[in-house]
């Protein structure tokens, strides 16, 4: 059987490239490495022709669905559109082509990408002190949970300070991270109004908690009214505010974390700030300090003297390198470009754009779907699937593959039941928010009318549904040997 | 009104009147006062796209490096990247997507990811590859978490001939998870010299070829460990000729994956491999494709193993990994492609050949030596008596290498580290014969 892979195409002796010359017999050459680390048997590798790797992958590209294709309201994923502008930047060569051990002295306009972004990061977030080398979002709460262990170590308080209290509601990444470094996660709560239960905080806080990781907005798309309340309450108790800037979209431009008790904070510069998710990466996830941890940040930093940029590598109370070099400079090569296209006014539109489309789709889709809760949510909000009869969520998700949606993101966050989590973005227009509307109307009549349409679904898709379950029991996770 | 957002005022006056409200402030009104009160913006206009283009096309201008030949490595390398993998990454269905959740419109992803997979598995010798990590360092340290995972023990053995920087990424998730990091020294060969495995070892990590280019003898290393994980950093290019360290009984395969079709990128984004063997799989990081079928019996494929992730399993997963470096991988899987076995071969044959043949012109200068009389791969450290010196004048020749600081971070005072892919011609390799012969280095 075919596999539908590149090894399908091809034959013995075809390749895509063209490469210089050997200028000295091949055995000649091999004899300079020792016969027990030699190769004897070449890696199985595609053996095809240009033109047909080309077409693999154009044809591959149209079996995928990427922003470019359409409406993509992935919640916490913020599907925005990727500017064509910051595609070309990133391939100018003074940035594709640095090598990132090249002096100083030669690498100037790159450090003065570093040094402008990390500027502009830092005004936005309300805080002192920047680090770009976190490569993604989660990444970045690994460094925040090292600086917490660090800052914590330093004043004596390590031992006993071993608890990260995390909100019921927290993406999974959250206790992922803290677990990485040691420390144990205890669940907070969420009230019937989808926030942070007070109550159940202060009951939680005391001299065994390093602090607390939130995410503001959280993942009901919803807004800590209380958030001062909630990030005094961590200090006063001696704890630090880890802030998830996964949902910076929604306040972009108009509210800090710095200004709401934030000490550490993670931008993910693939969500909010246009980056191409690249079918899952690479983005890169800066974080910016508060005051008492700026001591304890990843080394080297940029700093500026006169009109000169410098690597700084003079801080004895680092917690050290979590990056090879200086990040993925590339990604941070589009965010600046994203925000001088935008400035401060640009920037304010996206949190009005973002929110705005959010709960205009929330008030067209409460009326036929659950709405556990029913407020002003901010960038995105989440329904329940459950309600409309023997159909499940997973279902509702597959079906609007055949009204050329991608779907939301679904069974997250993990306390609402049957989740369908939308996060429209500021980028699309009114009228692909319609459509999208319509099409979740017309599924939940389907739902009730013909649910077999739903369940069997996708019918319009490349394949239909595909068996998941078997993938785990009988698994094939490369092609064999022929 | 920005360009990239649709929203013109009628529609954000339709918009309002579908959530019920008048003004577009009245949004916000759940964030504190007192918070929106205390912002300030950054005091940037609004730019034109020619503006921007201009100012950063400027900005890159001012990077002088660009222009140099670099003969300069320590873990990234300058190796030729055919037309074609530009092409693909371009592809907008596959750079605009994301992860592939919903399998059904994410073919193309997870078909690449399944190709991608079976290439490093047949690099490595390994049984099971993720279809990425952030990079080398990170995959390196995951894969020292794994270990402890998986042997409990707290002692990670480290060569000091390990790349100076992905040690020290290594050193930060150690100190993180409280795993200790023990030296492992070097000989006079340049290759690592492990007398005894201490109690309490979960892992002993080998560079292939190691951060001097040596290439190292993995044979009867994983004996000699037993239980603990015998974890190789490998750089793929060195794989079309170098044995596959499954053979040797490598634990986990990790390693850098830019020299597969990135460019230096002034260090990022970078790929991390990673690869292990199938007993080990339930404890491997990172996504996975898996091949099934459809509803109707057809072949295709969805993320594997998911119970392994941060997204369901939370604090027991077995990384915090989620996104992760995907277009990097892409770029892998279309430069092996495109290359083939025998291309991948002829890349790492030309590397190593012409690696030795500028190795044995500079050493037969005055004052220059080897560092090592260990065998090497594309890469060698070069001992004279001013290094400074010898690094000022192939400056002054328009050449890079990695100065004595950065070498001197592995433990090596005195010696510049140079490195040669097939991108090196005649020509640079003369230039910088000659440029060392101006006078004594
Ligand atoms: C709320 C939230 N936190 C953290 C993350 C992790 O970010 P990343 O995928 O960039 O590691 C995500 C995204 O995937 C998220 O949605």
């Amino acid at each position: 059987m075919k596999s539908g892979t590149i090894y399908d195409l091809g034959a013995p002796g075809r390749r895509a490239a063209s490469l210089p010359p050997l200028t000295e017999p091949e055995q000649k050459i091999l004899s300079l490495i020792p016969a027990e680390v030699r190769r004897e048997e070449p890696p199985w590798l595609p053996e095809v022709s240009q033109p047909e790797l080309v077409r693999h992958y154009l044809r591959l590209a149209r079996l995928n669905y990427g922003v470019d294709s359409g409406f993509y309201p992935l919640g916490s994923c913020t599907m925005k559109y990727n500017p064509k502008l910051n595609e070309g930047l990133a391939r100018l060569p003074g940035f594709a082509g640095l090598h990132p051990l090249l002096p100083e002295e030669e690498v100037q306009g790159a450090l003065a990408v570093l040094w402008e972004l990390s500027e502009y990061l830092k005004g936005i977030a309300g805080m002192p002190g920047i680090s770009l080398q976190p490569a993604a979002g989660a990444h970045g709460e690994l460094t925040g949970m090292l600086l917490f262990k660090r800052y914590f170590q330093d004043r004596g308080e390590l031992e006993r300070r071993v608890k990260i209290l995390l909100p019921d509601s927290a993406h999974g990444t959250n206790p992922a991270s803290a677990a990485m470094v040691g420390f144990r996660v205890v669940s907070i709560p969420s009230n019937e109004r989808g926030t942070v239960d007070l109550q159940a905080l202060e009951a939680a806080l005391g001299e065994d908690v390093a602090g607390i990781m939130l995410t503001v907005p959280n993942t009901l798309g919803i807004f800590e009214e209380e958030i001062l309340e909630v990030t005094e309450l961590v200090h006063e108790a001696g704890g630090l505010c880890y802030f998830d800037g996964a949902n910076l979209n929604a306040y972009l431009g108009r509210a800090r974390p710095g200004d709401m008790g934030a000490d550490v904070f993670h931008f993910n510069l693939h969500k909010t700030f246009s980056t191409p998710h690249g079918g899952g990466g690479p983005g890169a996830g800066p974080v910016t300090v508060s005051e008492p941890l700026v001591p304890y940040l990843p080394v080297p930093q940029v700093v500026k003297e006169g009109e000169r940029f410098r690597l700084d590598y003079d801080r004895p109370k680092s917690i050290g390198r979590v990056h090879p070099y200086y990040g993925n400079f590339l990604v941070l090569v589009r965010a600046l470009a994203y925000i001088l296209t935008l400035g401060d006014e640009g920037l304010r539109e996206v949190s009005v754009g973002a929110v705005l489309a959010a709960n205009y789709l929330k008030e067209k889709l409460k009326k036929t779907y659950k709405l556990p809760y029913d407020r002003l949510c901010k960038h995105e909000f989440v329904l329940s699937g459950e309600g409309l009869g023997e159909v499940r969520t997973l279902d509702i998700a597959k079906r609007l593959i055949d009204y050329g949606f991608h779907p939301p993101t679904i069974y997250f966050p993990l306390i609402v039941k049957e989740a369908l989590m939308i996060e429209p973005t500021e980028t699309e227009p009114k009228e692909v928010l319609d459509a999208f509307a319509a099409a979740m109307e017309r599924i939940a009549e389907e739902a009730r009318r013909e649910p077999r349409l739903l369940k069997e679904a996708p019918h319009a898709a490349p394949v239909r549904r595909l068996d998941e379950a078997r993938a785990a029991r009988q698994p094939v996770l490369r092609l064999p040997r022929p | 009104m920005s360009e990239y957002i649709p929203h013109t005022p009628a529609d954000i006056r339709a918009l309002l009147e579908g959530v019920g409200l008048r003004d577009v402030e009245a949004l916000f009104s759940d964030i504190p006062e007192e918070v929106r009160r205390r912002f300030r913006p950054l005091g940037l206009p609004r730019r034109d796209e020619d503006w921007v283009r201009r100012y950063l096309t400027g900005l890159s201008e001012r990077s002088t490096g660009k222009g140099l030949v670099p003969f300069l490595g320590g873990g990234i390398y300058d190796h030729f990247v055919p037309a074609v993998v530009e092409y693909v990454l371009s592809l907008p269905e596959l750079y605009t997507a994301y992860t592939p959740y919903q399998a059904e419109v994410s073919q193309g992803t997870l078909t690449w990811m399944f190709e991608y997979q079976t290439m490093i598995c047949e690099l490595t010798g390994m049984e099971v590859a993720n279809s990425s990590m952030y990079d080398g360092a990170t995959a390196l340290a995951e894969a020292a978490l794994m270990a402890h995972r998986t042997v409990g023990g707290k002692k990670v053995l480290v060569p000091r001939s390990l790349n100076p920087r992905v040690r020290e990424v290594l050193a930060t998730y150690a100190w993180g998870a409280g795993l200790k990091l023990v030296d492992v020294p070097y000989g006079d060969d340049g290759r690592l010299q492990l007398s005894e495995i201490p109690e309490g070892a979960c892992a002993l990590i080998v560079g292939q070829p190691n951060f001097f280019g040596v290439i190292e003898d993995l044979s009867g290393l994983k004996d000699q460990l037993g239980e603990a994980f015998l974890i190789v950093y490998v750089n793929p290019i060195s794989l079309g000729v170098l044995a596959p360290p499954g053979s040797f009984g490598a634990d986990v395969v990790v390693g850098e994956g830019q020299v597969l079709g990135l460019p230096p990128s002034f260090g990022g984004p970078l790929l991390g491999i990673f690869a292990t063997r199938g007993e080990h799989l339930r404890r491997m990081p990172g996504r996975i494709s898996g091949q099934t079928v459809d509803a109707e019996g057809k072949v295709g494929y969805v993320m594997a193993f998911q119970t392994r992730e941060q997204h369901i399993r939370r604090e027991r997963a077995t990384s915090n990994i989620c996104t992760n470096s995907a277009l990097c991988a892409l770029a892998a899987t279309v430069y092996l492609a495109a290359l083939g076995p025998g291309g991948l071969r002829r890349v790492a044959l030309l590397s190593l050949e012409r690696a030795h043949r500028l190795a044995e012109e500079v050493s037969s200068l005055p004052g220059y030596e080897l560092a090592f009389s260990g065998p090497f791969f594309n890469e060698f450290a070069l001992r004279c008596p001013d290094p400074m010196g010898a690094v000022k004048k192939l400056r002054r020749a328009g050449i890079a290498v990695l100065p004595p600081e950065e070498v001197e971070k592995a433990g090596l005072e005195g010696a510049l580290l140079v490195a040669v892919t097939e991108r090196r011609t005649e020509e640079e390799l003369a230039r910088f014969v000659s440029a060392l012969k101006g006078g004594m280095g």
